[in-house]
This record gives structure tokens, sequence and C-alpha cells, in this order.
């Protein structure tokens, strides 16, 4: 590449740093620093003039290394780097410095500071960019077919709107039939429309579209492969298949938590929990007069502590629907915090009480009691309002409980090197920027595999990681970052550090020539760097993040 | 002593402790001047030979920022990270250099607050200890 010329951009970003970082001096500054060919400033570096400006600037003084000082890698970096790349030049060898966020914003009354502090992370990041050396992105070619596991109200919406798009799904359920949990349900608020109108048109759409094809009674056994090209073994009642899929979504859902023990649950004949109640009113057999719902069992206790979200919603549909039915019966629901947070939540539960349903609210301190021989036939309870305890009659208690993570997560979250959160739910990339993607590229979740959600919202996520996955599928192709480890195989001594250090499995110890040494697998590798903070012999190059530049950036600090 | 401004070197992981430091910076919370952060993309990145560099240039402390057990982009490499500083911490000890100089943080993407607070405290803890004191070698 010979000479290292360097075009140095220090943006005012109107008064946000030209306020409090005296620029035109840092312009100056910077000027007289190593392999610095020119700086200059701008109003705003990210306007379609300074564009143009870091353009103009890497063809007239044949720069090959550039870096803006302005606002944040992480909302600016893509647009700077697609300016270089216009100019002909390899993207990663532009260099971003923070001097706004991390600089001016914070040292607003400290206008002196501040600008001696954007002086020495320029240098620093001059200092690395002196170092930067061009990456290439391998292409990868991106199978146009998704693997959905879970035939339930979220995987079958999801795979409808692949399908729709012209993609082909592979959608895998381990019971006999589609539909999931709605099949248990018998009618769903705010509508109280029977479950069954929404799910049986749903599978016969599933089963009649030509790009579906959907596996009964079928786990996934393993998968291996990476975004793009994952290959994946069926088990279909022991007769094993191999499928190729492009990307992965996980829309598993979760299990009622069945209270064993407490409330009588397991014992009393009269106590279920609120799913029981639906199979019993889609039976049609409700025979009782009153009944006390509970709600909050197993939830936001010490050994459980989070909230389900939709079940105080549960409650207050089926005791509207009972005392519909049946006006005369009496029905309570016994809550500690009423959760009416949706849309027409709010509204449904105050109808709800119009038509009779009485709410009483308890404290954990004082949780209510069953009474009765053989079977529930009262309840007796705290009454917090009224300051002293009630009794309530009950041919029927009902335990509202959350919902809880499968048994089979772990396994699965094993098998797609996926997390899972503390609780055990599938644990998403990150809670705003990517609720629906996981941190291993191709695979995405939705529904309450993820997190407790009632049907509209796995819906709306149903579709949100369909889109995602769609992306790759209709492009074709991938380029993951070119920010991967490198090992020189030459150095490389074959200890096998890092092989167990990496979270992604992208690094395998190799036969080389007589001897083994360690290989990562770049579509694989994320680029973390533990590894190469890790290997003793110092074999492993962690490209965009190399030792030699950052222990530059560190000299340039201190010089 | 009073004069004494300590420069801090701080690793910050990409994903949580250098985005919580832009979200200082967005909700404008000040704090002292004397952090220079170098941006890596996971605390796992962080070689003990970066750290001692730092120090044996003269920097009066050193700040590890990762993500919080559970959060790593990169699922575990703060349980790497965590295990190193460990370590290292005993090594500067044997060394005669002053554990709180070292210091490993988890701070989150929407821990801005806390950002501040951690580079305040460090701060502060640093000019109580004065200038790291091993005189600057250049050709560590």
């Amino acid at each position: 590449m010979g000479e290292t010329r360097i075009g140095v951009f220090v943006c005012h970003c109107g008064t946000n740093i030209g306020a409090y970082v005296d620029v035109p001096q840092v312009v100056e500054y910077v000027k007289g620093l190593p392999n610095v060919v020119h700086a200059e400033r701008n109003l705003f570096t990210c306007s379609e003039e300074g564009i143009s400006a870091i353009k103009k600037a890497i063809t007239e003084y044949n720069l090959n290394r550039v870096v803006v000082a302005s606002c944040t890698p992480r909302t600016h970096e893509p647009l700077f780097r697609a300016a270089c790349e216009e100019a002909g030049l390899n993207k990663y060898l532009f260099e971003f410095v923070n001097i706004r966020d991390q600089c001016s914003w914070v040292h607003m009354r400290q206008p002196e500071k501040a600008t001696e502090k954007a002086k020495d992370l320029i240098r620093m990041g001059i200092a690395k960019a002196s170092l930067l050396e061009p990456l290439e992105e391998v292409e990868v070619q991106v199978t146009p077919s998704a693997l959905v596991i879970g035939g339930g109200v979220v995987g079958m919406n999801a795979a409808l709107n692949l399908a729709e798009q012209g993609l082909e799904v592979q959608l895998v359920e381990k019971e006999k039939q589609l539909g999931g949990t709605l099949l248990h349900i018998h009618k769903l608020f705010t509508t109280d429309e029977e479950a069954s109108k929404l799910i049986d048109p749903l599978v016969q759409r599933v089963k009649n579209h030509s790009k579906i094809k959907t596996y009964l009674s079928t786990k996934v056994k393993s998968v291996s492969g990476f975004m793009g090209d994952f290959n994946a073994t069926l088990d279909q009642n022991g007769r094993e298949s191999n499928i190729k899929v492009g990307t992965i979504i996980v829309a598993t859902g979760a299990e009622e938590l069945k209270p064993a023990g407490q409330y009588g649950y397991g014992t009393l004949p009269n106590v279920m929990t609120q799913l029981e109640l639906e199979q019993r009113m889609n039976r049609g057999e409700l025979d009782g007069q009153n009944v006390v719902m509970i709600n909050c069992v197993g939830a936001r206790v010490p050994e459980r502590t989070y909230c389900s979200g939709f079940c105080c919603m549960t409650a207050v549909k089926n005791a509207t629907l009972i005392k519909q039915s049946s006006p005369e019966a009496r029905v309570w629901v016994l809550h500690r915090d009423l959760m009416a947070y949706g849309v027409e939540f709010e509204n449904y539960y105050r109808r709800s009480m119009e038509q009779g349903v009485r709410f009483i609210r308890y404290g954990l301190e004082k949780p209510p009691e069953i009474i009765g021989n053989g079977k529930a036939e009262k309840v007796k309870v705290w009454h917090q309002l009224r300051g002293r305890e009630v009794e309530l009659p009950a041919d029927m208690v009902v335990l509202t409980t959350p919902l809880v993570p499968r048994g089979d997560n772990e396994e699965i979250s094993k098998m797609l090197k996926v997390p899972l959160s503390e609780q055990g739910f599938f644990l998403e990339a990150h809670l705003k920027l990517m609720p629906v993607e996981f941190a291993t590229d191709g695979i995405y979740i939705c529904g309450s595999a993820r997190w407790p959600t009632d049907v509209a919202g796995g819906i709306s996520q149903a579709y949100a990681a369909a889109a995602k996955a769609a992306i790759p599928m209709r492009r074709g192709y991938v380029k993951p970052e070119a920010i991967t480890a490198l090992v020189n195989e030459d150095i490389c001594s074959g200890c096998g550090t890092c092989e167990p250090l990496c979270p992604f499995k992208a690094i395998e110890l190799q036969a080389r020539n007589g001897k083994k040494v360690s290989h990562v697998a770049e579509a694989v590798c994320k680029g973390c760097g533990t590894c190469s903070a890790a290997c003793p012999s110092g074999a492993i190059t962690m490209n965009h993040f190399r030792d030699v530049e950052i222990l530059a950036q560190i000299e340039a600090l201190f010089s | 002593m009073d004069n004494f401004e300590p420069k801090i070197v701080a690793f910050l992981c990409n994903w949580c402790s250098y985005a919580g430091a832009d979200l200082a910076g967005t909700s404008r919370i000040q704090y002292a001047p004397n952090v220079r952060s170098i941006r890596v993309m996971c605390s796992g990145r962080v070689s003990p030979t970066f750290i001692l560099k730092a120090f044996s240039m003269g920097a009066d402390g050193v700040l590890i920022g990762g993500c919080h057990f559970g959060d790593c982009h990169y699922i575990e490499g703060n349980y790497k990270a965590a295990r190193r500083i460990a370590l290292l911490k005993k090594m500067l000890k044997h060394l005669g250099i002053e554990e709180e100089r070292l210091r490993l943080e988890w701070v989150s993407a929407s821990e801005g607050s806390r950002f501040a607070q951690v580079i305040n405290d460090m701060t502060a803890k640093i000019k109580e200890l004065g200038p790291f004191l091993p005189q600057k070698c250049s050709e560590a």
C-alpha cells in the first residue's frame, strides 16, 4: 500500500460538539500528527456536503485511511464506511472517533478539558487507523427455505407469512396435529370469539399451501451449519430425515404451570387451572354455581418472580363468560395486582365488573385458604379493602397460573447454540434493537417461547420474525462482517486453549502437515476476540481489533 | 496533589458498556473528563497485555466495561473477562499495584447514569491513591 495517507474529518455537529470542543484548534493540532495529510472540519460531516467532502478528499489527497471524529459508530459508522467504499476505499480502512456522545455532551461545563480529551481520542484513532488493513467479506449463499419449529398459532403465522412471499417452509410440530395451545382454549379475550374459529382456518391454509411442508409428531434432532446453510436432522416417530435450510424460526411456545400441591391442586377434584377450566367449558361441562378464581398462583413469588402478563385477562374473560351463561352464579376473582395493559383490556375488565364479577385484592403475606372436606367448599381470604377476613362459597376453585418455559427449551437451546434467560425462556439478541433475533445470525424467535404473550402479541412477533428471516433468503446471500479471528498456522502450537472458549463453536483443531492446528470457520465466527486474547502463542489475529492496533491506541494516548 | 488529574484507560465492549457510555451522552449526564475509551467488540477481547501496557505507559487506572452476566452479545465473553481480570488483579497486587486501579464493571446499554457514576467514583478513588508511580517506561 506504500505510504500511509490519512484524512481526518472533525465534525462540529452544529453546536453539539462545536459549542464545547474548540474544533478549529483540534483540526490545527491534528494536522501535525503522523501520517495525516489532510484535516478539515465540517458543520455536519454526515450531511450530503460532509459526505462529498470525504469522497473528494480521498481522490484529491490520495487518502488510504479515513478518520471521522463525530458522534458514535453505533449509529453513523455504516454511513461513513459507505462513503469510503464509494470513493474506492475499502470500508475497513475507516476509523471512527467518538467526540460527541462520550466527550462534548458529557463535559459541557469543561470546554477546555473536552477539547483536550477530543485531541487525545483523535490521536488514538489516527494511531489505530495507520495500522488498519483492508478486509474482504465472504459471501455466503442462502438456501431460500426456512425451518419453523412449532406449529401453534405463532409458528403457523410465521410459516404462512414466509410461504406467501414465495419461500419454502419446513414446519415441524412435535404433536400429532397443528394448533398448539389454542386447541385447548375455549374463547379468546377481548373478542370472546371461539379459539377454534381462529385456529381451524389457519390449519387449513397451512395444510393447503404448496410452499409449506408440515412434519407432524416430529422433533428436530440436530442442527449444524450457519446462516444461509443450516443442516437439520428431523426425527418423525423414529424415522430420520435431513433437510437444508437458510434460516430457522423458533416458535415452540410455553406451557401452563401446573401448581402441584398448592390450594389443593392435584388432590381436590374441584380445584383446577384456567386451561383445565377452558377445556371443561369447551365440553359444556360447567355445572358449578359459585366460582372462586385465585390469580398469580406460582407467579410473582420469590421462586418465580416474573409476571406472565396476559393471565389476568384470562381470568377476567372466563369469570365473565361464566357469569354470562349463568347470571345467578357468584364469581370472584382474587388478585394481587390486575394487569389490563393491552388494547381494550381496561374496558374489558370494567365490563366484567359491570356484569357482576367481584374482584378482591389479596396480599402474599395473607394468601387465600381453601376450606372443605374432600373437595373445596369455601375460600377464606383477607379482604384488604375491608380489613377483615371473608369466606366465599366455592363450587369450583380455578387457579390462574403463569406460562412457564417448556421442558425441552434447554435441549433446543443447546442444539441451536442460542441462549436462555434466567427464567428459562429463549433470550433475544437485544430487548429493544433486536427483539425477534438471536445473537446467532439466521435464527429468530417469536411468541411465548421468548416470553409469555397473548395471541395478538404472538402473531405480531411471528410477522416480525418472518420478515427478518425473509431478508437474507430473498436477497440470496449474506455478507457477515469481516471482523473475524484468523489463525496463523505457523505459530499455532495446537494447544487447543481457544477451542472450548469459543461460544459459537467456530474453532476446531484440524490436522495440517502432520500437526494439529486451530482453524476458525469464518462464517461462524462472530468476532468477539475472546480466543485472540487467550492464545498463549499469539497466533490468533482478531481482524480490525488486532493487538498492534489496540496497543498503538494505548501508546498514542501517552505519547 | 490537588491538581492531579488521573488518566484512565477504559476498554468498553461495543454492545453494552460502549452503548451505556453513549447513553450518558444522549442524556447529557456530566462526569469526570479523565477517561479515554477504546472500543472493543467484547470484554473477552481485552488481553492482560493491553492492561499491563496501559499501566506501563503511565495510566493511573484501567477500566474494563462489559455486559452483565447473561447479557453478553457473544453469550459468555464477559465470563472469560471476569476470570482473567480476577487473576490479573492478584498478579498486580504482587507487583505492588493497588487493586483499585484496575476495575471491571458491568454496564448495560441502558445504564448511562451508572456509567457516569462508575467513572466519577473511579476518578475520585484514584485521585485519593495519587498518580501511578512506576515511572513511564516507554520501551515496555
